[in-house]
């Protein structure tokens, strides 16, 4: 059968000659390309001590984000859930109690929200779907484990720090004041 | 029998059918959306406003066209009216401002309500509404009023559609709630912080087209999106006892009625049915309720009945 693309090579067998026989110039000629390599910039970097300078919008581990309250904004919706293509989302909504308004800013919080790392894809589509500006991605790069338990990153792990915030403005492609 | 001719599909109705019901008899594209209209409950409708028509020729005695766009809920038809819908921008345009002036009071907190997914005005305003908003000013506030154990009112999510109203009076006979002062004031409640406890007051919810009434027995359980709805039935000595089971797993979230494409609910069901029959073993399932593609409900709630794979593999087999 011919080929559709008329890109495909036929293997020849053709007998090698007597240069070709003692392999020397090719051997050679690798080692000069070994040996030029040896002065050329390294393709690898000594990970974790050294670390290559990554966009600032790549989509790394992800963060719970607080108003400028302190309180939480993950409202437990579930959007990120739905949108969510590897079905890594999960969460458990409650009720905010009267006390608790500086904790979270709205009627209902999540009081049980977990990634699954390992399923999660870090496409991305959960921070666009959340209408609270509550999970964004970050670049942070999420570790290896030995355990898959580890894995399963819950609100402990997510929600920032009131003293150590993410910035995440350069991901915002507007500031908006409500959300 | 009257001619109507609504979008260019003319159908016969009976005398004094509304235009509405004449678009039902339809079908389709042509049906004007109705936030306050419940073809169950007697007098509801003209509230809201949505689902004005334009009639562009009043009948065939008086062909001249209604001067105003009028109510499709209220406005019976005429022999030969022709009414456009669709096809009119004036009725576009004026249903994107009744969705804007709906949506001036209502706090848009659609990721903390239940309703979230099955909301009427949420479908309203999507199709017909703007993206953004003009309203600058503040929203209504209310003072939380606790109207018992099963029924949660967020009054701010009221649009004032009477629904439930009519509902409490014309299908519990003991009516404790209705509206209370006026116009721009005009609240639902009950007076003096009294209980709503009536064994079909649980219907409230199911008429509700926002998230103003909703099942506190499912309060912030799950989103319905989450949830399988599955036609049930029991034996009820009360109501009908066919109901929507929404299930996660083997659980049972909550019980609603079932509502059809206007949703609307095809039975009413009883108070038992609805917030204390959580039990499995109770109900007898037949089998996934068929979910329109368009809602997010369909996602993840396969639809085929298992009567029918059961049928195309005995096909494959034989």
């Amino acid at each position: 059968m011919e080929s559709l693309s008329n890109r495909s090579i036929q293997v020849s067998n053709k007998k090698m000659t007597f240069m070709e026989r003692i392999y020397l110039p090719a051997i050679i000629g690798g080692m000069i390309v070994t040996f030029k390599h040896i002065f050329k910039k390294k393709a690898t970097i000594k990970y974790p001590e050294q670390k290559r300078p990554v966009s600032d919008v790549y989509r790394g581990k992800h963060v719970l984000k607080r108003d400028e309250n302190g309180a939480e904004r993950c409202t437990a919706c579930g959007l990120c859930a739905v949108a969510c293509p590897a079905e890594a989302i999960s969460m458990v909504a409650a009720e905010r109690k009267n006390s608790e308004e500086n904790l979270y800013r709205e009627e209902k919080y999540a009081a049980v929200y977990e990634i699954n790392m390992l399923r999660c894809i870090f496409c991305g589509l959960c921070e666009e779907a959340c209408p609270k500006e509550a999970i964004f991605l970050t670049t942070e790069i999420v570790p290896t484990y030995f355990e898959r338990k580890d894995f399963i990153y819950g609100k402990d792990r997510l929600v920032e720090q009131v003293d150590n915030r993410v910035d995440i403005t350069k991901r915002q492609i507007k500031q908006s004041s409500n959300a | 029998m009257p001619k109507v001719t609504i979008d260019g599909i003319t159908i016969e109705v009976e005398e004094g059918t509304t235009i509405m019901n004449a678009a039902r008899k339809v079908g389709g594209e042509i049906v004007p959306p109705a936030m306050c209209y419940y073809s169950k409950l007697n007098k509801s409708g003209g509230k809201c406003r949505t689902c004005l028509v334009e009639v562009t020729k009043g009948s065939e005695k008086d062909p001249r066209p209604m001067p105003k766009l009028v109510a499709s809920c209220s406005t019976t038809v005429m022999d030969g009216m022709e009414v456009s819908n669709k096809t009119s921008q004036k009725v576009l345009d004026a249903r994107k401002g009744v969705v804007e002036f709906l949506l001036i009071n209502h706090p848009l907190d659609c990721p903390v309500c239940d309703q979230a997914g099955e909301c009427d005005l949420q479908n309203l305003s999507y199709e017909h509404g703007t993206e953004g908003t003009r309203f600058e000013e503040k929203k209504r506030v209310f003072d939380k009023i606790d109207i018992g154990k099963y029924i949660q009112l967020h009054m701010t999510r009221c649009i004032m559609c009477y629904r439930c109203v009519y509902t409490a009076d014309q299908i519990t006979n003991e009516r404790v709630h209705g509206v209370l002062k006026r116009g721009d004031a005009s609240e639902i409640g009950t007076y003096i912080e009294k209980a709503i406890d009536n064994d079909f007051c649980g219907n409230v919810i199911d008429v509700c087209p926002v998230g103003a009434l909703t099942d506190k027995t499912f309060r912030f359980k799950s989103r319905v999106w989450f949830l399988n709805p599955m036609d049930a039935h029991r034996n009820c000595d009360k109501c009908c006892g066919k109901a929507v089971v929404w299930m996660f797993g083997d659980e049972i979230y909550r019980v609603t009625g079932r509502k059809d494409q206007y949703a609307e609910v095809e039975e009413f069901i009883c108070n038992t049915c609805r917030f204390e029959t959580k039990d499995l073993a109770k109900w007898t399932i037949e089998g996934p309720r068929q979910i329109s593609r368009e809602s997010v409900i369909s996602q993840g709630h396969y639809v085929t009945h298992l009567s029918k794979i059961e049928n195309k593999n005995k096909e494959k087999i034989e």
